[in-house]
């Protein structure tokens, strides 16, 4: 398969402008707009959320712009903490502007007048860059005479804070853990009032939107998956680094663009995604009508041990866990000892499967999806690699 | 009109108010569900996931507990889906916890044991995480032990530290496979700011928050010929001990219990509502003074409100949390340490003992009067004045252990001297009862007539909301209490520390104008004490409340100066309230903690 089947776009972070001089003819132009028609516009675009999961970015707005709270908030969710993930990092560096914008543009359509963006910890040598543009951006809003205004928070290291509703325990002070849902965030979000969180795609994407237009957004991806995406990819590839691809490709098409020659499998979406092995590349669709993800292409080529990088997973999620749901906490060190007592002998290989059978308790039982994600790896792997798990 | 929701669980139809969760509703169609970090007297957290049910369309299981109901919702509860998923869920509980049954202080008491019971867990279908884990077991305080190799991490003990008692001594700390539930810079919890109330004891469904028990100690003291043992019995225990014993919730066992203690061993039994009843005099006369002082003398430096002082999980938590008001506490000891300081003075007296041979013995419907009977100061008799403490709980061990058929027990009076009971004390078991007992005796005191109440029922200062206010006009004083005529005395009664916070923060800012506030830690009075037997919620306390009003009623006696052997003792000992012997052995001085 050649490379050429792979269309490289360039719609984030090139084609066009969102701020020019200083200012935003954008945010003119999205003001003087009816809400309900920017709202319909990204439906019928069909773009779902950048983050991992999928939700139709346009459904999640109407729902918050339903609600009837007056005090409502948007949060931008810029705590990129999936493994193998580092694309919001180059949004961020490279057009924050962008960002600030899809923001506004939802706070128009939700009629919210405060806006957050939870950065990871990690990503605080970005702040005085990003709070100059904010500046700027926040001078061009107010001769507008349009009442919105951002705040640019600091998150401290958990992985699970990238989850919404333990973002928004984060943000109130509170340990990070995530909240029963129902209800959810649209209804009760933030300080309990309605609240939109996206991902920092998503937002660029709205901004793209209302900028190219729908007709311009849809000509990219297929039916399920529209648009293109950020990918970071990582691993055994000569060609590391963050690449914007058109979505639905066939994971055979990227691994001959960005493998080296030798790729055994690919994990699609990190930790909390699917690990592809070779004989399934040509069958596998990259998007939501095959596997999705947050950005995160992982390669590993024949050098690698596939126990390894499972363990590796695994002591991450029992680490970042937040800890308060059963199956997450105890069953993520479950699969650890288990594997472990598989490899030494100490269990026989049946044991995988009742292991199997845990995950399958997990993914419907743990409160958020951290916990339900954690089979998504373990299955993977230990279905398409057995014999490396036990020898 | 109210929004119902109509919905179906496990093919039956049942139309529930809106917000109702779907636990609640099978509930209503007696469908039980098994849960382990629900409590009834605690917000919904969801984290256990044991109650998980099977939602129609939905791609993951509901935590009943935590899953609103929603129109057209199918359920089920027992599907193939919903076993496997918990039994997974018991099984990986069972391998992070310490499964000792047999060596465990809560086996046979356990939701856990009891859920393992329920699904037959009988193999080791997971490793065992115990070896893994470096637990460590707290048994530093004198009131309550925590063993982390038990702990299923609920946060029952977290959700009652915080939101019952506003102290927040337990939280959650670390995360993932390392996250516990530990103190402030995980030091013991006699260290930190835990009042010893013992309500996270109360509702920890396994075997990780007990109390120290000292059951073996009082056996060695009964089988000890050389020791004369007393044992004192709060208000509280008498009308919750037979939940333990098989008796129905709400039902009097007094009698019972004085038969029961007899036969157990003890030399002497005799009651605490004796010296409840001397606390009415003595606290009454000392907020007689204080009003005097404040209103003839015009004294600004008096400490208006006065506070109650019966219950040692609120001293400990002023102590803590509002030093600067320590003036404002009653200095009468409680009826526990009072009973305990006059065991080894009076009573050794005038039955010619030793006081060095006497044990002294009380049986305490809290856990937090351990800790208060170890206080330094609670000596004034030249010896422990109180020897050990028991809970409501380890009395029902005791007698179980005798082999003591509690239900056909016959009823049998208490001793004398310092046997004798009014209701007056026994209602101090109650939220407000220690105020009603008060006003009774401080009301006939002034005018020198009963209290204008039908059947002296002060019914403001009754029932289960949180804060009760409560004025009386004085009118008609005698002579010498003129100074009171026309004022209209103000009052406050708060149980639960949430709510004591509540009226402490009022009084701090100097908004209060209350003259007496009675305060007790544990929610709904001692009735609800952490020592009672377990379980304990809202619903079983109202059965209590009901029987200790019951139980004052019922007698013939109600007001405490009234109780012969308290008049007995005045003359014979103390000679009058407040009097030199009083502050020597009934009253006591506090600590600031919060400086410290």
């Amino acid at each position: 398969m050649n490379s050429n089947n792979l269309k490289k776009t360039d719609v984030i972070f090139g084609i066009w402008p969102c701020m020019e001089d200083n200012k935003y003819p954008i945010l003119e132009a999205v003001i003087n707009r009816n809400p309900d028609d920017i709202i319909k516009d990204i439906i019928n675009s069909g773009l779902k959320g950048r983050g991992g999961a999928g939700f139709p970015t346009g459904l999640k707005w109407k729902f918050a712009a339903s609600q009837t709270e007056s005090e409502k908030y948007i949060i931008c969710n810029a705590d990129e903490g999936e493994p193998g993930t580092f694309k919001d990092r180059e949004i961020l560096l490279k057009v924050p502007e962008k960002i600030f914008a899809g923001m506004a543009i939802c706070s128009h359509c939700i009629k919210a007048k405060k806006g957050f963006v939870y950065l990871r910890g990690e990503y605080k040598f970005m702040l005085p860059q990003l709070n100059k543009v904010l500046e700027s951006f926040h001078e061009s809003i107010r001769k507008t005479g349009y009442d919105f205004e951002i705040k640019i928070l600091l998150g401290s290291g958990a992985y699970v804070c990238g989850e919404e509703t333990s973002l928004m325990e984060s943000m109130e002070g509170k340990r990070g853990e995530p909240r029963n849902k129902p209800p959810f965030p649209v209804v009760e979000g933030f300080n309990n009032k309605p609240t939109v969180i996206n991902n920092v795609e998503t937002f660029v994407n709205v901004a793209m939107i209302q900028k190219l237009g729908v007709a311009e957004f849809v000509k990219l991806g297929t039916d399920d998956s529209r648009g293109s995406k950020v990918f970071s990819v990582s691993g055994d590839t000569p060609k590391p680094g963050v690449f914007e691809l058109e979505l639905g490709m066939k994971l055979s098409d990227f691994v001959a663009e960005y493998g080296d020659g030798d790729t055994k499998a690919v994990q699609v979406g990190g930790a909390s995604g699917f690990c592809v092995p070779r004989k399934r590349f040509e069958d596998t669709i990259i998007g939501f009508e095959g596997v999705p993800t947050g950005g995160s292409m992982m390669l590993f080529n024949s050098t690698r041990s596939m126990y390894n990088v499972l363990s590796n997973y695994l002591d991450f999620f029992a680490e970042e866990s937040c800890g308060q749901c059963t199956p997450c906490r105890v069953g993520c060190q479950q699969l650890i000892q288990g594997i472990k007592a598989v490899k030494k002998g100490s269990k026989n290989e049946d044991y995988l499967d009742s292991l199997l059978k845990l995950t399958e308790s997990m993914k419907i039982t743990a409160k958020c999806g951290l916990g339900q994600s954690v089979a998504n790896s373990f299955y993977s792997i230990v279905t398409n690699f057995k014999e490396e798990m036990i020898y | 009109m109210e929004t119902k929701i109509n919905l179906e669980i496990d093919g039956i139809n049942i139309s529930v108010e809106k917000g109702t969760t779907i636990l609640e509703a099978a509930r209503r169609l007696n469908i039980k569900i098994p849960t382990l970090c629900h409590h009834p007297d605690l917000c919904v957290a969801g984290n256990c996931r044991v109650c998980v049910v099977e939602q129609e369309g939905a791609r993951t299981l509901q935590a009943s507990c935590a899953t609103p109901v929603s129109e057209g919702m199918v359920i089920f509860t027992n599907t193939l889906k919903v076993r496997t998923a918990r039994k997974h869920i018991i099984e990986l509980l069972l391998s992070e916890h310490n499964s000792e049954c047999t060596k465990c202080y809560k086996n046979g008491n356990c939701e856990l044991q009891s859920l393992a019971a329920d699904y037959k867990i009988t193999n080791d279908s997971l490793i065992d995480l115990v070896p893994f884990k470096n637990y460590t077991i707290d048994n530093f305080s004198p009131s309550i032990i925590k063993d982390d190799s038990k702990c299923i991490r609920c946060q029952r003990c977290v959700r009652t530290c915080e939101q019952l008692q506003s102290v927040s001594a337990l939280s959650v700390a670390y995360k993932g496979e390392h996250m516990k539930i530990s103190t402030f810079l995980e030091k013991p919890m006699f260290e930190v700011v835990c009042t010893n109330c013992g309500q996270c004891v109360n509702r920890c469904p396994v075997g990780a928050l007990v109390e120290r028990n000292y059951i073996d100690e009082v056996w060695n003291a009964i089988y000890d010929k050389n020791k004369h043992v007393v044992v004192q019995t709060a208000p509280a225990v008498r009308i919750a001990l037979g939940e333990d014993l098989g008796i129905e919730n709400g039902e009097i066992v007094t009698g019972k219990m004085v038969a029961a203690l007899r036969k157990l061993g003890f030399d002497s039994v005799l009651d605490t509502d004796f010296t409840a009843d001397l606390t009415i005099m003595e606290e009454g006369t000392e907020l007689l003074t204080m009003l005097k002082k404040a209103i003839v003398d015009k004294d600004s430096s008096v400490a208006l409100p006065m506070a109650t002082s019966c219950s040692p999980g609120w001293i400990k938590f002023i102590e803590h949390q509002y030093p600067q008001l320590l003036p404002n506490l009653s200095t009468c000891k409680s009826p526990q340490q009072m009973f305990g300081a006059l065991a080894k003075t009076y009573y050794a007296e005038k039955r010619n003992l030793n006081p060095a041979d006497i044990i002294s013995v009380s049986i305490m419907p809290c856990t937090a009067k351990k800790y208060e009977a170890d206080r330094p100061e609670m000596r004034s008799s030249g010896y422990k004045d109180v020897d050990y403490v028991l809970t409501t709980r380890e009395l029902a061990v005791m007698i179980k252990q005798a082999g003591l058929d509690f239900k056909s027990l016959p009823e049998e009076k208490c001793d004398s001297i310092m046997g004798q009971s009014t209701g007056a004390a026994v209602i101090f078991g109650a939220s407000g009862g220690v105020m009603e007992a008060a006003l009774r005796t401080a009301y006939e005191i002034i005018t020198g007539k009963e209290i204008p109440f039908e059947n002296l029922n002060i019914t403001p200062v009754r029932g289960m909301q949180g804060v009760k206010e409560a004025s009386l006009k004085i009118m008609d004083t005698l002579p010498e209490w003129n100074f009171l005529e026309g004022v209209t005395l103000n009052t406050a009664v708060a149980h639960g520390l949430a709510n004591a916070k509540t009226v402490m923060d009022s009084v701090a800012e100097g908004k209060a104008n209350y003259h007496f506030i009675e305060i007790m830690a544990c929610p709904d009075g001692c009735l609800g004490g952490g020592g009672q037997p377990i379980p304990t919620c809202r619903e079983i306390r109202v059965k209590r409340n009901e029987a200790i009003y019951r139980e004052d009623a019922g007698m013939a006696l109600r007001k405490s100066h009234e109780n012969p052997e308290v008049i007995q003792i005045y003359q014979e000992f103390l000679e009058k309230p407040l009097g030199h012997k009083s502050h020597e052995l009934l009253h006591t001085k506090y600590t600031d903690r919060k400086s410290k």
